[in-house]
């Protein structure tokens, strides 16, 4: 059979539609679709795209399932290895992981992994599909602090190996970022979020919302009066950072944090929900980020003219590809190689403006990227009601300032091992964004994975 | 869910409701907070502890129906349960660390304005249980809006009133009696602890500066998650920006930019304001009241 190096194109909601509504962009595969686009695949020998993926899915097994029609298998081939697979299709960036090794991407389009894994989840659970596999129970507690990526993966991996696992959350609902970072138009919450949550619980896993450990209760008190086992930190990323310049305690700014909870985890957009927004008539997003992709759709869906100010070109935009592109159809505007320097405020305080300078790319920085430098004299006013700062994030003190022996590195960020993401502290593991600073989910649920393996293989001593 | 177990009328505004939430009852100490959610619907409201008991498992809350929120809270009774409830959130009151020698040399006088008297009340309670004792100074607008009154007396050396008309206690300000207790009556204080509206914070830690009383005011700004993680809560303490939350909420109340805290504020009241409308009037206010965009 001849090898065929176009993909199947998938199908999307109308830009110009979808700009005005938080339905999902990505309508994804149907059957007919998903086997045409599966049998592209050459089913290698030796898969690299395996080797690209964090959680090492046997990617031909699967996609072979589905050349075979038979979804319910390829479905079970996948939950050997992920818990989320629902949620993987669609915010993994795979074109850097599984589908930038595939060998067809060589000549021509790579199979499009990542849309084939979210029709076999979506069937999955359209139809139902029961993939509990339950164990001997092992008489050993496991604490998991979190309920994003991260712990939602090490709690179904031990939960699978029998252990008695409870997820702590400090919010008042499971899935961490998947909850109230990724917006709905990206990663729907009742549909897809809170089903791959109930399918952990129904591993045996326990979810106890509204604790947060460091305040509510200790790692130490944990370990010595509740008796768990072992502890797993995947508490996730933490404090927003701001640019310290002036102006920016102002009314109309806030974090990419904040904007995104209110919408996303509060629902700030549906009517019959409480939670209050403001939404301004022109925003500006600063950053380049995935978190800042998500910022400026929001707002350009709630209804204003959406702008992304960011201080280097275009190519170093470190979000997705298909974030920008999709940004770009919806009509957001890209305002590269600019940097505000001070906020101005009405005699109210409200925001009436930001004043911005121009940057041009200068000598390469230690991260090889070139340093965007200022331009002398180029200050100009830009015209906004309202700034969303998407800079990143600084890890949250809470756990490590009140569990002694844990470490932290420079960063403060928790450090523990590579491979196995046991930190200083016996019996205590972390992974995720907790320990590498603000990640994707993907290498998140990676880091849960190794963990739930290094804890299985501590507790079986 | 967490039950109320009991709630308790101070004022034809102001309630009491004492939760269940065994692991916050646990942990909480007098100067922290928690957030509660009353519904899945609901927004998540910061509210200072008024009370604890780790025994009963019981944390209690005074809050004051102001806007949709604590206006549908108070229709809860004694048997209802809330969705969300938790905390303890924030740094315990910096007395809660220090030693009871340090303790013994302060001469501690609380300052409460109105609703301000609850979160004041379990650190006095606290400082008693330890024996140290402190004065407490509640101010109010009339007779009607003081609160805790007799509990301040069962646990204070001293309780002292001031209402702005007159009818209970020192006519005039709590900042007026503040400086009379200290001019005229020969009282001396070295350690101040203000609670209540941000604008009282204000003036009553101009009055306190003046008089050369070190001063912890308490702040509640606008919050969403309570951990650090929104930076909603921000505000400009020395020069610095601090988040609440997690820094806070007590502050040094001579370093606190206040103007600045008061305006960040009213950043949703317009949101806030239309989901008022909307709870005692119905869904008439939907895409912005009349459709003027006067409220934008």
């Amino acid at each position: 059979m001849a090898v065929n190096y176009t993909k199947v194109p998938v199908r999307e909601q109308d830009p110009k539609v979808r700009a005005t509504n938080f339905d999902e962009v990505c309508l994804g595969y149907n059957a007919e679709e998903a086997v045409a686009e599966a049998q592209r695949c050459l089913s290698c020998k030796n898969p690299m795209c395996v080797k690209g993926c964090p959680v090492n899915i046997n990617i031909p097994a699967f996609i072979g399932r589905i050349k075979e029609e038979d979804f319910e298998g390829a479905a079970k081939e996948i939950a050997k290895y992920s818990a989320l697979p629902a949620v993987c299709g669609r915010v993994c960036p795979q074109e850097t992981q599984c589908e930038g090794r595939c060998v067809l991407g060589n000549k021509g389009d790579a199979v499009s992994i990542g849309k084939l894994e979210r029709f076999t989840a979506d069937w999955s659970r359209e139809h139902n599909i029961d993939l509990v596999e339950k164990a001997e129970p092992k008489n050993k507690k496991v604490a998991v602090i979190g309920a994003g990526p991260a712990g939602l993966t090490c709690a179904g991996d031990l939960a699978k190996k029998g252990y008695d696992v409870t997820i702590f959350e400090a919010l008042h609902k499971a899935g961490g970022v998947l909850s109230y970072g990724i917006p709905e138009f990206r990663l729907p919450k009742n549909e897809v979020v809170m089903h791959e949550v109930e399918n952990i619980k129904k591993l045996g896993v326990k979810i106890e919302t509204n604790v947060i450990i460091g305040k509510t209760v200790s790692i130490d008190e944990l370990m010595e009066k509740e008796h768990f086992d072992a502890v797993f930190i995947g508490s996730g990323a933490g404090l927003p950072k701001f640019m310290n310049i002036p102006g920016e305690t102002a009314m109309g700014v806030v974090s990419a944090n904040e904007y995104l909870t209110r919408v996303n985890l509060m629902r700030a957009f549906d009517d019959e929900y409480d939670t209050p927004v403001r939404t301004g008539k022109k925003v500006a997003v600063i950053g380049g980020g995935n978190v800042a992709m998500d910022a400026v759709r929001t707002a350009l869906r709630l209804g204003a003219e959406a702008h992304i100010v960011y201080r280097r070109s275009e190519n170093e935009l470190p979000a997705r590809i298909e974030e920008i592109h999709h940004a770009k159809e919806e009509g957001v505007i890209f305002n590269t190689l600019t940097n505000p320097v001070e906020i101005l405020t009405d005699d109210e305080g409200w925001v009436s403006g930001m004043k911005c300078i121009k940057m041009e790319l200068g000598e390469p920085d230690e991260s090889g990227r070139r340093r965007p430098v200022e331009v002398p004299g180029s200050e100009f006013i830009m015209d906004v009601d309202m700034v969303v700062m998407s800079l990143g994030t600084s890890p949250n003190p809470l756990i490590s300032s009140t569990t002694p022996g844990l470490d932290t590195n420079k960063w403060k960020c928790i450090v523990a091992e590579e491979d196995t993401g046991l930190t200083s502290k016996q019996g205590v593991y972390a992974g995720g964004d907790a320990v590498t600073g603000a990640a994707t989910v993907i290498l998140a649920m990676g880091a849960g994975k190794n963990a739930a393996e290094a804890i299985d293989q501590y507790l079986s001593e | 869910m967490y039950k109320i177990i009991k709630k308790q009328m101070l004022t034809p505004t102001i309630y009491e409701m004492e939760i269940e939430a065994p692991r916050v009852a646990r942990s909480a100490l007098p100067g922290q907070f928690i957030i509660l959610r009353i519904d899945e619907k609901g927004e998540r409201i910061p509210l200072t502890i008024s009370d604890y008991d780790a025994e009963k498992g019981t944390v209690s809350i005074v809050t004051q129906a102001v806007g949709k929120s604590t206006m549908q809270l108070m229709t809860y009774n004694e048997g209802d349960s809330i969705a969300d409830f938790v905390g303890p959130l924030g740094c315990p009151s910096d007395l809660c660390s220090e030693s009871l020698d340090e303790l013994k040399k302060k001469k501690i006088i609380f300052v409460a304005g109105g609703v301000g008297a609850a979160p004041i009340y379990p650190q006095v309670k606290w400082l008693k249980s330890k024996g140290i004792k402190s004065d407490v100074l509640i101010g109010a607008r009339n007779k009607d809006l003081l609160i805790l009154v007799d509990e301040m007396k069962e646990v204070a050396e001293n309780v002292y009133i001031a209402t702005d008309d007159g009818t209970a206690g020192f006519a005039g300000r709590a900042t007026d009696l503040l400086e009379d207790l200290v001019n005229n009556q020969g009282k001396e204080y070295n350690h101040a602890v203000v609670i209540g509206p941000m604008i009282m914070m204000k003036f009553t830690s101009m009055t306190t500066k003046k008089l050369g009383i070190h001063t912890i005011v308490s702040l509640n700004p606008i919050m969403v998650d309570g951990t650090g993680m929104c930076g909603a809560c921000r505000v400009v303490v020395d020069g610095e920006v601090k988040f609440a939350c997690v820094d806070g909420p007590e502050f040094d109340g001579h370093k606190v930019d206040y103007d600045g805290a008061m305006r960040r504020q009213t950043m949703y009241k317009t949101e806030e304001g239309r989901a008022k409308l909307r709870y005692e009037e119905g869904a008439t206010h939907k895409n912005g009241g009349c459709g003027c965009g006067g409220d934008k």
